[in-house]
């Protein structure tokens, strides 16, 4: 905070940021208690698009949710299955075909691209940029092309199933996918010179939204928000899931804590998803996707077990408890951008409002994922 | 502090269950049961060995007539996870709150008392996050709706 602002008679107003704002990409509102242009408090206040879909969960059969877990963070919304379809599986102890298991990969890591992507552009228009949106959005649209011919769908993929996927992949999407990703290898140094190299961009973020190591430690953040504050925390190296281990990727971390270190984070990731999505092209077998003798109306031993997976946004967990019949006797939802939202409070305080809108963009929030 | 030293304390507090459990079967390396009043010294515990609470949650056993309250910890440097679970009775739900060790734990106990009506003593703000701000009602309570 400014020394004025800390030594002159304080007269605060009050301010609602959404919750129909375009800064909150979604329902969110912050109560925002302003000292001038400084934040002296920023209160989340969310739950607008509460649905409820743990209760959900608990109403139906295993197999009648899976349409649901696309519907929290429809960005990515590849993650929420898989979390759930594992967590599942591991409750009821389904082995997944291999050609399945990387299949599972190559299209989660296609949506963490066109998650990241649709960040990217997202964020920018946040800091008052709006060309390169269409240009990531361009990039986009070949991902969601390519899953659209695969599962589908184009955002709200239900793509997973208990012990493999719905659909196998065929060759003019193995093609498509190798191109798409030679032609976005070369669009890199054009985001970088349009980007990253901007000096209105840099001086928008470089040093701008601090969140420490310690901070997110504090409040669980995950995800990018954690590796651009300097700890390499990924969950696909601290417990493997899914065929990760046999792929060759970094974790892109950033020690500088700033916005511009998670958007370094975010872009180099770009970069790691190409890396993983073509080693897996390359090794994937032949064989079967489905695993064989999975009951259509299935019912895991009573039992209780917690999977996580790395979404696009941090730690997706699930945690399933089983009473031995068809339907889930709770199953809790841990969703990432919960706990990356929540020490906005914290870390907002005192800085300019303008700011403050660049840390809740670098933070990749997805309301209905908050919301649940 | 490695998992042994934590099991090791976790041991000498008084009323606690730890069993070690294969993270490849629950996802989880240890499960701790603990007695409601021990809830700040586990939390304490884990604060000193630099875990992060990644979620508290609740579960409703309505035949036992008790809730149970979860804490879902991980580590960033080794990647463990520990469950700290304790149980309450249904009719008088109440357990401290940890929200002073962990900031994190002020949201997720909100949520908690939305779903589940537990009411976490000495809690700053204890008013529904995500349900609406009149809600009196604990929707993943068994006998909700019924």
């Amino acid at each position: 905070m400014s020394l004025e602002a800390q030594t002159i008679h304080r007269e605060t107003f009050v301010i609602n940021l959404g919750p129909q704002h375009p800064a909150t990409h979604g329902v969110l509102r912050i109560k925002l208690t302003m000292d001038g242009e400084y934040i002296y408090d920023a209160e989340p206040v969310i739950g607008y698009g509460h649905r409820m879909h743990e209760k959900m969960g608990e109403n139906r059969t295993y197999a009648k949710y899976l349409p649901n877990t696309a519907r929290m963070d429809y960005v990515a919304a590849m993650f929420n299955t898989h979390g759930y379809v594992c967590a599942v599986e591991r409750l009821a102890g389904i082995t997944v075909p291999e050609r399945a298991e990387y299949i599972r990969v190559i299209t989660a890591e296609l949506n963490r691209l066109a998650s990241h992507l649709l960040w990217a552009g997202a964020f920018l228009i946040d800091l008052g940029g709006f060309t390169p949106l269409l240009y990531t959005f361009d990039d986009r649209e070949q991902i969601l092309d390519l899953l659209e011919s695969v599962t589908g769908a184009r955002l709200t993929f239900c793509y997973y199933r208990f012990g493999g996927v719905c659909n196998d992949v065929d060759d003019e999407f193995v093609a498509g996918t190798r191109q798409f990703i030679s032609r976005l290898r070369s669009r890199m140094p054009m985001y970088h010179a349009l980007v990253t190299k901007n000096i209105i961009f840099r001086k928008r973020c470089e040093g701008i939204g601090p969140i420490t190591a310690a901070d997110c430690r504090r409040y669980g953040a995950t995800g990018p928000v954690l590796r651009g504050a300097g700890v390499a925390y990924d969950v696909r190296k601290a417990e493997p899931y899914s065929i990760y281990p046999k792929l060759d990727f970094n974790v892109p971390v950033y020690p500088e804590s700033d916005c511009m270190a998670r958007y370094l984070v975010r872009m180099d990731e770009i970069v790691e998803s190409m890396r993983i999505i073509e080693q897996a092209l390359d090794q994937m077998p032949a064989g079967p996707v489905m695993a064989e003798k999975v009951p259509k109306f299935l019912k895991p031993p009573k039992g209780e077990c917690y999977f996580n997976v790395e979404s696009a946004r941090g730690s997706f967990g699930v945690r399933a408890i089983s009473d031995g019949t068809d339907k889930a006797y709770r199953l809790k939802l841990r969703s990432p951008c919960f706990s990356n939202l929540s020490l906005f409070q914290e870390c907002s305080r005192g800085m300019l409002l303008a700011d403050a809108l660049a840390l809740l963009g670098s933070l990749d929030l997805v309301i209905p994922d908050i919301d649940r | 502090m490695t998992i042994l030293d934590i099991q090791t304390r976790f041991q000498a507090i008084h009323g606690a269950a730890v069993t070690e459990t294969a993270h490849s079967k629950h996802g989880v390396h240890l499960d701790v049961t603990v007695t409601p009043d021990r809830i700040p010294d586990s939390a304490r515990l884990m604060e000193e060995a630099q875990y992060t609470l990644e979620a508290i949650t609740g579960v409703d056993w309505l035949t036992e007539k008790q809730i149970e309250i979860l804490y879902d910890y991980t580590s960033y440097a080794s990647g463990t996870r520990i469950a700290v679970r304790t149980r309450v009775p249904r009719d008088n739900p109440e357990v401290a709150t940890i929200c002073t060790l962990h900031p994190g734990a002020n949201w997720h106990e909100r949520e908690t008392h939305d779903f589940f009506g537990v009411k976490f003593a000495g809690h700053p703000e204890l008013t529904p996050l995500l349900l609406p701000e009149d809600a009196d009602f604990h929707p993943l309570r068994k006998d909700y709706g019924t």
